[in-house]
C-alpha cells in the first residue's frame, strides 16, 4: 500500500507527465509555426488546431506547481527560489505565448502578427528546454545545503548534460506537435508534417541515446533504479520503432500516439529515477531532499486526497469531451478563430 | 536595496497589475453569460451581436489575466520560499483546490465557448459560459480562502517549527473569507458593470450602434446598482470583522493613535504625522459616534489605539514596530470608500434614467461622467487591496510570520533586480497593448462581427458535408 507521501509524489508525477504529453504537442505546434508552416494562413491553421486546447493544457503545469506547494512545500521552495533566473525566463515565456494567440489576429498589420510569431515561436521553445534542464540537474544533483537552500552557480544548471536533456525535450515537443498537425489538418501541410516529423526520427533517436548515456554517466539512476529504467529503454526502442512504422503507414493517429508514448515514457523515468528523492543534493546524500523530508503533515496530505479523487475523474472527463467535440480535421476553408 | 524590499515591491507591482484583470475576468464573463442567456431564452440576434461584442473584450482581458496569473502562484515559491516552506501545508492547499476545482474549469470551457459556437448546441453553448463564469467566481473564492488564512490564520497547529493544518473545515470557513469574498465579488461584479456602462456610455455620445448600447447600459447598470450597495454592505460587515481580529489595521486605516472616547467620531481626512505618532489636524464627520458605528455596528463603543496595541502587540510578540505604513493605510482606505460612495451615486441615477426610460436622453455630464467613470472600479479595487496588505504589516501571517522572515534567502537582490525590472517592462507593453486593442474593437464596434459571421458559416457548411460524405 503507498504512503499518502508516495501517493502524492505519484500524483505530482502524474500532472508533469500530462503535461508533456498534451502542452508537448501544442509547443511543438507552437515551433512549427516557424518551422513547418509557409504562409500565413499554414500558420493560422496550426495555431487554430491547439486553440482550444492549449489553456487547458497549461493548467496541467499550474496544477503540478499548487500540488508541489500543498504537498511538499519545501520542494516547492527549494526548486522555485533556487531556479529562479530560469523560472523567470519560463514565466516570460509563458506570458508571451499566451497573450499572442489571443493578440495575435487582432490588428491587420504584418509587423504585429510577425512579432506575435515570434513570441509563439519562442515561447513554446523555451519551456521545454527550460524544463529539460531542470530535470536533468535536479537527477544530478544540485547544491543543496543542511538549510534545504539551493545555492546554484552557472554551471550548476547549464552543463553538457542539462543542455542535452533541454534539446532532447525539444525535440521531442516538435516531433510530437509534427505529429499533432498531421493528424488534425488536411491537404499538403498534413503530408509535409508527417515527413518532417519521419525525417527528424534519426536525429531525435540519437539524442535519446546520447542522452541515455549521459544519465548514465552523470547520475546514479541506473544504479539506483537499474532494471526498472532498463526495462522503459526496452519500451521506448519499440514505441519508437512502431511510431516510424505507423508514419509511413499513414497511420497519424496511431503515430501520434507512439511519440506521445515516447514522451511519457521520458519525463516518466524522471521521476522514476528520482524516486523517492524529489531533487538530488551534490553535497551528500543526507541532504537530499526526499517526499519524506518535504512534505506537508498528513492530516493535510489525506484532505488533498479526498478532494483530488473527487474532482479528477471530472477534469479528465471534461478535458476528453473537448478533445471530441474539436476531433474534426482542419481546412483551409474552416473558419478559423485566431 | 536588499532582496526584502525588492520582493516587497515586486509582489506589490505584480499583483496590483494582475488585479486589473482579474475582477473584469470575474464580472464581465457574468455580464456575457447573461446577455447569451436572454439570446437563448428570445433568439433575437441583437443578444447575440452583444455577447459576441462584449464577448472579445472579456477574451482580450481573460488572457492577460491568466498569464499574469502564473506568476502569483509560483513567486511565492521563488520570491518567498521562507513562507511557503512555513505555511506550505495550510496555504498551499487551497491553491492546489483552486487550480484543480476551478482553472481546468475556466480554460476547458472558454476554449469550448471560443471554438464551439458552431460545433454545439446554442443550450450546451450556453452551459459552457456559465461554467465559465462559476469557474472564475470559484477561482475567487479559493485564492480569498488562502489570503484569509494571512489575515486571519485559522485551522491550523504549530508542528515543527512550522504550521501544519489540522482543520481544512475552518480554513474554509474561516470568518476573514466569509466577509472578504462577497466584498471582492461583488467589486469585481462593479468593476465589469462600470466598465460596460462607461464604454456605452462613449458610444451613446457618439450615437453609434444605439439599440446594442442601451441594451448593454441596461443590463450593467442594473448590475451596477446591485453589486456597488453589495460592496458597501459587505464593506462595512468586513470592517466590524477587522476591527476583531486585527484592531492594529483599522486603527492605521482611520488614523486612530490614541484610544478614543465612548462615542468615536470619524475622520473625513486628517494630516497623518507618524514621526509623532499624531495627527497634525482632523476634519471630523459632524454626526457623533461613527466610528463606533463603522467599527461595532453601534453608535458607542471606543476604538483602540494604535498606541495602546503597540504596547499590548510588544508584550505578546516581543520588542519591534508593529504599527503599519499609517499614511498608505488611512488614505487607501478614503480613496476606497470614496470611489465606492461615488459609483453607487453614479449608478442610482443611471437606474433612476432607465425606469424613467430617459436612457436615451441622458445628460451629457452624464454620459462623459459614466466614460470617465471607468476608472473608478480600478481605483476603488487597487486602494483596497493596498489597505489590506500594507495595513497587515510587518506581518505575512498575521501573529505568526513577518515579512522579513518570509523572503527566500537563497537568492540575490541583483536576481530580484533583475526579474522586478523586467516583469515591469513586461507588464507595462502589455497593459498599453491591452488598452490599444480595447479601444480598437470599441471603436470598431458590434456591427461587423454579424457580416463576418454569414460569410463564413454557411459554405463552410456545404464543405464540411462535401468532407463528411468523401
Amino acid at each position: 500500500m503507498l504512503s499518502l507521501n508516495e501517493v502524492w509524489f505519484v500524483l505530482i508525477a502524474v500532472l508533469f507527465v500530462g503535461f508533456f504529453f498534451l502542452e508537448g504537442f501544442d509547443f511543438g505546434i507552437g515551433m512549427s509555426t516557424q518551422l513547418l508552416a509557409r504562409n500565413d494562413m499554414e500558420r493560422r491553421m496550426l495555431i487554430n488546431s491547439i486553440g482550444p486546447f492549449w489553456d487547458g493544457n497549461e493548467v496541467w503545469l499550474i496544477t503540478a506547481g499548487g500540488a508541489m506547494f500543498a504537498a511538499f512545500p519545501n520542494w516547492y521552495a527549494t526548486m522555485f527560489s533556487g531556479f529562479y533566473l530560469p523560472f523567470v525566463a519560463l514565466l516570460l515565456a509563458l506570458i508571451a505565448r499566451g497573450v499572442a494567440f489571443e493578440f495575435r489576429g487582432k490588428v491587420g498589420h504584418s509587423t504585429w502578427s510577425k512579432t506575435w510569431d515570434m513570441c509563439i515561436f519562442f515561447g513554446s521553445l523555451l519551456p521545454p528546454l527550460l524544463f529539460g534542464v531542470a530535470f536533468a540537474t535536479m537527477l544530478k544533483g544540485l547544491p543543496i545545503g543542511a538549510d534545504m537552500e539551493m545555492h546554484a552557480g552557472f554551471g550548476d544548471i547549464i552543463n553538457p548534460y542539462s543542455l542535452v536533456a533541454g534539446v532532447t525535450t525539444v525535440m521531442l515537443c516538435i516531433v510530437h506537435g509534427l505529429m499533432f498537425a498531421a493528424l488534425r489538418t488536411t491537404g499538403d501541410i498534413r503530408v509535409r508534417a508527417s515527413v518532417m516529423a519521419g525525417k527528424l526520427l534519426i536525429p531525435l533517436a540519437g539524442l535519446l541515446v546520447l542522452l541515455a548515456i549521459l544519465t548514465s554517466v552523470y547520475t546514479d539512476v541506473f544504479t539506483v533504479r537499474g532494471p526498472i529504467l532498463i526495462a522503459i529503454a526496452v519500451v521506448g526502442v519499440i514505441v519508437f520503432i512502431l511510431a516510424g512504422y505507423f508514419m509511413k503507414q499513414k497511420r497519424e493517429g496511431w503515430a501520434f500516439g507512439m511519440t506521445g508514448g515516447l514522451i511519457i515514457l521520458s519525463i516518466a523515468s524522471v521521476f522514476i529515477g528520482l524516486f523517492p528523492r524529489v531533487m538530488v543534493s551534490s553535497l551528500g546524500a543526507m541532504y537530499d531532499l526526499t517526499l519524506y523530508n518535504t512534505a506537508s503533515g498528513h492530516y493535510s496530505l489525506k484532505v488533498m486526497t479526498i478532494v483530488a479523487c473527487t474532482l479528477l475523474p471530472f477534469v479528465l472527463g471534461y478535458q476528453i469531451w473537448t478533445y471530441f467535440v474539436f476531433h474534426k480535421r482542419l481546412h483551409e476553408k474552416t473558419h478559423l478563430e485566431y | 536595496m536588499d532582496v526584502l524590499m525588492l520582493s516587497r515591491i515586486q509582489y506589490a507591482l505584480t499583483t496590483v497589475f494582475h488585479f486589473f484583470f482579474v475582477p473584469v475576468s470575474i464580472g464581465l464573463v457574468l455580464l456575457v453569460a447573461i446577455m447569451e442567456t436572454m439570446y437563448v431564452i428570445t433568439k433575437k440576434d441583437q443578444y447575440k451581436v452583444m455577447t459576441k461584442f462584449w464577448g472579445k473584450l472579456f477574451l482580450i482581458n481573460f488572457a492577460v489575466g491568466v498569464v499574469t496569473g502564473i506568476f502569483q502562484e509560483f513567486q511565492f515559491g521563488m520570491n518567498w520560499s521562507n513562507y511557503s516552506r512555513f505555511v506550505g501545508d495550510v496555504f498551499g492547499a487551497p491553491l492546489a483546490v483552486e487550480a484543480l476545482f476551478a482553472f481546468f474549469l475556466e480554460s476547458t470551457f472558454i476554449g469550448l465557448w471560443i471554438f464551439g459556437w458552431e460545433r454545439l448546441s446554442a443550450k450546451v453553448h450556453l452551459l459552457c459560459i456559465w461554467l465559465v463564469a462559476f469557474g472564475t467566481t470559484l477561482s475567487a473564492f479559493w485564492i480569498l480562502t488562502a489570503n484569509s488564512f494571512m489575515q486571519h490564520p485559522v485551522g491550523f497547529t504549530i508542528n515543527n517549527g512550522r504550521a501544519e493544518m489540522n482543520d481544512f473545515f475552518a480554513l474554509i470557513t474561516n470568518g476573514q473569507v466569509l466577509v472578504e469574498f462577497p466584498h471582492t465579488v461583488f467589486g469585481a461584479f462593479v468593476t465589469s458593470a462600470f466598465l460596460m456602462a462607461g464604454i456605452s456610455a462613449y458610444k451613446m455620445l457618439r450615437r453609434e450602434d444605439i439599440e446594442v448600447f442601451r441594451k448593454s447600459f441596461q443590463i450593467a447598470i442594473i448590475v451596477g446598482i446591485v453589486s456597488s450597495l453589495g460592496v458597501a454592505f459587505s464593506g462595512h460587515s468586513q470592517a466590524q470583522y477587522l476591527v476583531e481580529t486585527q484592531p492594529m489595521k483599522m486603527a492605521a486605516a482611520e488614523g486612530v493613535w490614541n484610544t478614543t472616547a465612548e462615542k468615536a467620531p470619524w475622520m473625513l481626512v486628517g494630516g497623518i504625522d507618524t514621526k509623532m505618532q499624531q495627527n497634525t489636524f482632523e476634519i471630523n464627520f459632524p454626526l457623533k459616534g461613527l466610528l463606533s458605528y463603522l467599527s461595532y455596528g453601534k453608535f458607542t463603543g471606543s476604538v483602540t489605539g494604535m498606541k495602546e496595541l503597540q504596547a499590548q502587540y510588544e508584550q505578546k510578540y516581543g520588542e519591534g514596530n508593529y504599527i503599519p505604513p499609517v499614511k498608505t493605510t488611512f488614505w487607501s482606505f478614503r480613496i476606497m470608500v470614496a470611489s465606492g460612495m461615488l459609483m453607487i451615486a453614479l449608478s442610482a441615477y443611471g437606474v433612476y434614467l432607465m425606469f424613467r426610460r430617459k436612457v436615451e436622453q441622458a445628460p451629457k455630464w452624464y454620459w462623459y461622467a459614466m466614460m470617465y467613470g471607468i476608472a473608478l472600479p480600478f481605483i476603488g479595487n487597487t486602494s483596497g487591496w493596498i489597505m489590506t496588505e500594507v495595513g497587515r504589516q510587518p506581518w505575512t501571517v498575521f501573529g505568526l510570520m513577518t515579512t522579513a522572515d518570509s523572503v527566500s534567502p537563497s537568492v540575490s537582490a541583483g536576481s530580484v533586480l533583475f526579474s522586478t525590472i523586467t516583469f515591469t517592462l513586461v507588464y507595462t507593453v502589455l497593459g498599453a497593448i491591452t488598452v490599444i486593442l480595447f479601444v480598437r474593437e470599441i471603436k470598431k464596434g458590434p456591427g461587423d462581427e454579424h457580416s463576418h459571421d454569414d460569410h463564413s458559416n454557411d459554405p463552410f457548411e456545404m464543405e464540411e458535408l462535401k468532407h463528411a460524405i468523401s
